[in-house]
């Protein structure tokens, strides 16, 4: 090691413990601990491409020289007027019943889905933390009332009820947004209502309040940064819920409309062609797949990046596993009749 | 005595549910204007007359709260309407679509606890071994999917390659159990698989997690030092302690359970209640989705009360009252 390496490792050392002491807020830890979860960070790129796709969707479109609405009946079907496979005729990913460019349409669904699935999500995390908040922090009749309709919505059939409106309404885009969100609010504020229970009996609130801060101005002001973290891990976990739901409701046909593609109603239509054309069923629900368990993976690895539990609990296990199979090694087959062999 | 008197409170709100969810149902299609529903009924050629016979004869042009006193008279008398196009009753109409349902929910239910617990009690008991990771990574799937991909997915993988090689065990549309059970349970095994998949994963892992902290609790190590056997150890104590939880939740996801059945009908075809209130919504047949609103808003009630009463006897410091 030459002298100057000693001296600049001298040097980091010395730098070393005043890094150390430099505060780190909440958030930098969960990044920090976030960027090392390769999981999640993978998940992000997958979300980011996605994303990108879509927005590219008419580039595909011209590249491929298909446009998402234009049926081929010459190329794009085969003799019998079934849809042709991956590769054919220049249809990268095939096409579907009518002919059409599958590629294309999985991308412009794409659009459909994303859009759909973070709008209606950051519209029921705004209702669902104002309600939530103020159920809880007022408690009382205002309490119940909110939590009874906080119940029922969670409690009911959604389904029905979605394709009833979808129905009543006439099914469009804002209209399937406004059903998704009002049937995702709930579980959000249900869990608002429980944290913001537990914030409002700190000491700061009662510092606040003795300072002479209304109501509003202790929920959005001393109480709302608190609730951001769980709010963040839930709203990442609810937007594979609503591509989840906007798929279903255009499956049922009661969702986005054709010719519009959406990835429910590509998959709808495929299910009439399931065993003659397996790509029409296989590529958009891989695309569904692959976007929802993409957030999924987030959302996890967000809460797991916020919660220090989680490493404590794996840690203890481990430890508590080492040392049974310590105990058993020095015991010789005395086992616990629980313990199967897939424990060791 | 106490568990009586809870019954009956806990039925008595379940009325009051009832009548607001069967009149949110009723108000809620009545927003539709008379017009449109009826020119649906008569047909794209109808003359006004026509659609002016129609309203008058389904009784649309008496004034909503006219209607709703019928609607709710008729209702306490178990009377849920007549179908707008066969002028078959309603209770009638669900009734013959039944079967197939009750089949679909009863199977689907087994399958969903059953398999929800067991993995999720084997997964957290053994953490981090091979089979807790390919449940969590099977889990995952199962909740980044919705149910009718599942069943699209189930009909092209495991369907279609069993017909072509000649074993026709397995089929989707339904039979009647009286054609033997062995027909019934395989033309049901698919629809079954698909409505649980969801449901069973969301229960895998709450049921893991739930069991994962409370075997973290001291009280488990207290257990297992005075000796108790690890069966009894993760079942008398954890596992009972962990399900409260999990039962709690239980009342609540039977209803999203329920919007499952819709779809699950649908893929597989096999002419339920689900599928018949699709179609019902899709030609504006009001009395037909009210009368399944109604009928799931009963499950569903019924459903909440038995988990109380369970919930009360896996919690003792649960006091029913």
């Amino acid at each position: 090691m030459s002298i100057v390496q000693i001296e600049a490792a001298a040097q980091a050392a010395e730098a070393a413990p005043e890094q150390a002491i430099e505060g780190r807020s909440q958030w930098q830890l969960t990044w920090r601990r976030l960027s090392h979860d390769k999981v999640a960070v993978a998940s992000l790129i997958v979300i980011v491409i996605m994303i990108a796709l879509a927005i590219a969707a008419p580039a595909f479109a011209a590249l491929t020289g298909h446009p998402a609405d234009t049926a081929y009946p010459n190329t794009g079907e085969n003799a019998a007027g079934l849809p042709v496979g991956p590769g054919t005729h220049g249809f990268w990913l095939g096409t579907d019943g009518t002919g059409r460019d599958l590629l294309v349409r999985i991308f412009y669904g794409a659009r459909i889905s994303l859009f759909v699935g973070i709008i209606t999500t950051a519209i029921a995390a705004v209702a669902g933390v104002t309600i939530g908040m103020i159920a809880g922090y007022f408690g009382g009749l205002i309490d119940t009332v909110l939590s009874r309709f906080v119940d029922a919505v969670l409690a009911f059939p959604y389904v029905v009820l979605a394709l009833a409106l979808a129905v009543v309404l006439g099914p469009s885009l804002p209209v399937i947004v406004g059903v998704i969100a009002f049937f995702s609010w709930a579980g959000i504020a249900r869990i608002v209502r429980g944290q913001t229970l537990s914030i409002k009996e700190k000491e700061y609130i009662e510092a606040a309040r003795s300072l002479g801060a209304g109501p509003f101005r202790i929920m959005f002001v001393h109480i709302l940064p608190n609730l951001l973290a769980p709010v963040l891990v839930l709203s990442t976990l609810y937007i594979p819920q609503a591509i989840i739901f906007e798929s279903t409701l255009s499956y049922l046909g009661l969702g986005i409309q054709p010719p519009t593609a959406s990835w429910g109603n590509i998959l709808g239509d495929a299910q009439s062609f399931y065993q003659q054309a397996w790509w029409y069923v296989v590529f958009p629900a891989g695309a569904l797949l692959i976007t929802t368990l993409a957030f999924n993976l987030l959302g996890d690895g967000i809460r797991d990046a916020m919660d220090p539990r989680t490493e404590r609990i794996f840690a203890a296990s481990r430890a508590r596993k080492r040392a049974r199979r310590k105990a058993r090694a020095g015991q010789g087959g005395n086992l616990p009749a629980a313990s199967a062999p897939g424990e060791a | 005595m106490a568990i009586a008197r809870f019954v009956v409170r806990r039925v008595l709100t379940g009325l009051v549910v009832l009548w607001l969810v069967s009149s949110a149902a009723f108000f809620l299609f009545f927003a539709r204007p008379v017009a449109t529903v009826a020119h649906q009924l008569a047909g794209r050629a109808a003359t006004p007359q026509v659609i002016n016979l129609v309203i008058k004869n389904l009784g649309l042009n008496q004034p909503i709260l006219v209607q709703y006193w019928h609607f709710l008279d008729h209702l306490v008398h178990g009377n849920l309407g007549y179908s707008f196009y066969t002028q078959q009753p309603v209770t009638t109409v669900l009734k013959q679509d039944l079967p197939p349902t009750a089949s679909l929910v009863v199977g689907g239910m087994v399958l969903w606890l059953v398999a929800g617990l067991a993995v999720g009690i084997i997964s957290a008991t053994r953490a981090r071994s091979l089979f807790d990771r390919f449940s969590a990574l099977t889990v995952l799937i199962g909740i980044s999917l919705p149910t009718f991909v599942i069943g699209e997915l189930l009909l092209l993988v495991v369907f279609v390659p069993l017909n072509q090689h000649g074993f026709h065990w397995i089929q989707d549309q339904w039979v009647s159990p009286s054609a033997g059970i062995i027909p019934w349970a395989g033309h049901l095994i698919l629809p079954w698989i698909t409505l649980a998949a969801v449901q069973a994963a969301v229960y895998t892992r709450l049921t893991r997690g739930q069991l994962l902290d409370v075997l973290g609790e001291d009280y488990m190590r207290m257990a297992r030092a005075k000796g108790l056997s690890e069966r009894r150890v993760i079942f008398r104590h954890g596992v009972r302690a962990a399900l409260t939880p999990v039962v709690s939740q239980l009342g609540v996801d039977v209803g999203q359970f329920l919007g499952g059945v819709i779809v699950v009908e649908t893929v597989f075809g096999l002419n339920g209640i689900g599928e018949a209130s699709v179609q019902a919504i899709d030609s504006d047949n009001l009395p037909v989705i009210i009368g399944f609103v109604v009928l799931a808003a009963i499950f569903v009630v019924v459903a909440n009360i038995i988990v109380d009463l369970v919930y009360a006897l896996l919690d003792p410091r649960v006091r029913i009252a």
